[in-house]
């Protein structure tokens, strides 16, 4: 009950926090009405276009979110408030959760907003295909939420907002968030290793009612863990370092 | 003096940290050290608190006491050497919210109130104080509902102390907490840490300013490079650190004469140049008009302030020119 007050708080925090919507939610939602509303009929990928768009749109908002949530650490170290908590009886972990469950809070708020989006431009799955999406978009961000605290303590906060833009820009390019990049040849072998190309397959995921193939899952597992690891030495290193 | 009975009395002890049976131990630092590269910031030190007690780290700077505070909150793991706090290791206490600690550095969380963020500070601990009350003590009320990032120096200031209050700790422990302050804002905040002090709660701070220590606290630890060179109440350190040496040449009069004049401490003499030491400015300055009252033919008149560094060096027996590098910072 301690901890959910501290959450709330973070929560509170990242709402009053207008400029952490502008890429998660606005500009995400402004390209799918600006494209999508132009290519309403298209056919994407073997999926109509809207629904495609609307799926990378919901990947690049998505994982703006929690990386820019787990990124904020950095700024919270630079002022030393990261040192003023570890002063109180704050678990680091709890300290790191409220991090990622805020971010994922507000990726949740960008898909729902897509989502209508979606359905305002004629896009139409039923209930379990919009709850499939929503699920595997959110197992999808995990590796990017652990990249956002790595990030936060690799990088100073003056390089932290072009690095964060920078690599979820990147992954959301590649991952073909803004449409797809590549669907044969070795480009395609390539940018099916990044968890972006994944979470931007939801869609296509849920319409045709299977499931991830194993090869997606592993890609996942592989790259949480890995940032995972990288991130634990790099919160060693820093506070070592103190 | 008065601050050991305190620890007989100790409302909250042991309810996380230790069993009901145990004494209280306060605070104790053996043979701590703590090097950053080739600058020993830290040089074995042992000190013993006791509970209830107000102890200031005094000395100049890069003596190293915001090394030792890091080491008493856990920050900063030593080199070798441990610190108990009430009987477990800093981790545990603070873990346990026994520590309150405020920073030498450090903003505040923004995009939060001042009454929010003192309400997630206090959502932290196992016993806090009332926020309503913690903002009454620490006069942040008044500005309670203003963001954390639009605050005056002095606010932002006294909101770090609503923070480190508001755990409601048996150990304060404050690194250089009113740096920042003007005289208004120094008195103020000093009148907060007596309440707490009041409460037998045991606070441990860092200055560099003697008459800081001497008014605030019950015994003061002098430190010089690492090392802990003075040990004891603040009219002891006080006048071992903050006298005045008053050189005169005075023809054909008495040393009894000299000694005997007011505020002075001691006094020497060497022909007709006499020394005279007294314990504090005032004293100096009583001496000083006394002395050229009564004696008119006095002349070549000199008075000379120890300063703080220069009395460290004194008391530590090193020339000043023999600083290592880094040292001195």
């Amino acid at each position: 009950m301690k901890q959910f007050t501290y959450v709330r708080y973070e929560v509170l925090r990242t709402i009053r926090n207008r400029r952490f919507l502008i890429f998660s939610l606005i500009f995400p939602l402004i390209l799918f009405y600006a494209i999508a509303g132009q290519h309403r009929s298209a056919v994407t990928d073997g999926i109509s276009f809207p629904l495609y768009f609307m799926t990378g749109m919901m990947a690049f908002g998505s994982m703006n979110a929690v990386v820019s949530s787990g990124g904020r650490i950095a700024a919270e170290r630079q002022v030393g408030w990261t040192r003023q908590m570890r002063v109180t009886p704050l678990k680091t972990r709890t300290y790191f959760f409220a991090k990622v469950l805020t971010g994922y809070l507000m990726a949740l708020f960008s898909i729902v907003v897509l989502a209508l989006a979606g359905t305002s431009l004629g896009v139409r799955l039923d209930a379990t295909q919009w709850l499939t999406m929503l699920g595997l978009i959110l197992v999808g961000l995990l590796p990017i939420a652990t990249m956002g605290i790595m990030l936060g303590h690799l990088v100073t906060v003056d390089s932290l907002g072009p690095a964060l833009g920078g690599v979820t820009s990147l992954l959301s390019l590649l991952g073909g968030a803004f449409g797809p990049l590549a669907t044969t040849g070795t480009l395609l072998t390539v940018v099916k290793l990044l968890p972006s190309y994944w979470i931007v397959q939801a869609g296509k995921t849920a319409l045709g009612g299977s499931d991830w193939p194993t090869e997606a899952w592993i890609v996942i597992a592989v790259w949480t863990v890995v940032l995972g690891r990288i991130t634990a030495l790099a919160y060693r290193r820093v506070t070592a370092r103190v | 003096m008065t601050e050991y009975a305190v620890a007989a009395v100790w409302p909250f002890y042991g309810l996380d940290v230790a069993t009901a049976t145990e004494r209280p131990r306060g605070i104790e630092l053996r043979a701590l050290t703590k090097s950053y590269g080739d600058v020993q910031a830290v040089r074995a030190i042992d000190v013993t608190i006791a509970p209830g007690e107000t102890l200031a780290l005094l000395g100049p700077n890069g003596a190293g006491k915001s090394t030792t505070i890091d080491m008493m909150l856990g920050l900063t793991r030593p080199d070798s050497g441990t610190v108990t706090l009430f009987g477990s290791s800093p981790t545990d206490a603070v873990d346990a919210g026994l520590v309150g600690g405020m920073l030498q550095t450090g903003s505040l969380l923004d995009y939060l109130s001042v009454r929010e963020l003192v309400t997630m500070v206090a959502s932290l601990y196992p016993h806090p104080l009332k926020v309503e009350d913690v903002l009454e003590l620490t006069g942040t009320r008044d500005f309670a509902d203003r963001p954390t990032t639009k605050l005056s120096g002095g606010q932002t200031q006294r909101v770090r102390v609503a923070i480190a209050l508001v755990a409601d700790p048996e150990l304060l422990v404050l690194d250089e907490p009113t740096a920042a302050l003007d005289v208004e804002g120094r008195r103020d905040f000093w009148h907060s840490m007596r309440a707490v002090a009041a409460r037998g709660k045991t606070i441990v701070f860092a200055t560099h300013y003697l008459e800081e220590a001497d008014a605030y606290a019950d015994r003061i630890i002098l430190m010089a490079r690492g090392r802990i060179v003075a040990d004891g109440p603040p009219t002891v350190i006080k006048a071992k650190v903050g006298g005045r040496t008053i050189r005169v040449t005075l023809p054909d009069v008495a040393l009894a004469d000299v000694s005997a004049l007011p505020g002075v401490a001691t006094a020497e003499q060497r022909g007709d140049a006499f020394t005279l030491t007294c314990l504090d400015s005032a004293s100096s300055d009583l001496a000083l008009r006394s002395l050229l009252g009564r004696f008119l033919a006095a002349r070549d008149v000199e008075v000379r302030g120890a300063g703080l560094e220069e009395a460290f060096l004194n008391l530590t027996g090193e020339d000043p020119g023999d600083v290592s590098p880094g040292s001195a910072r």
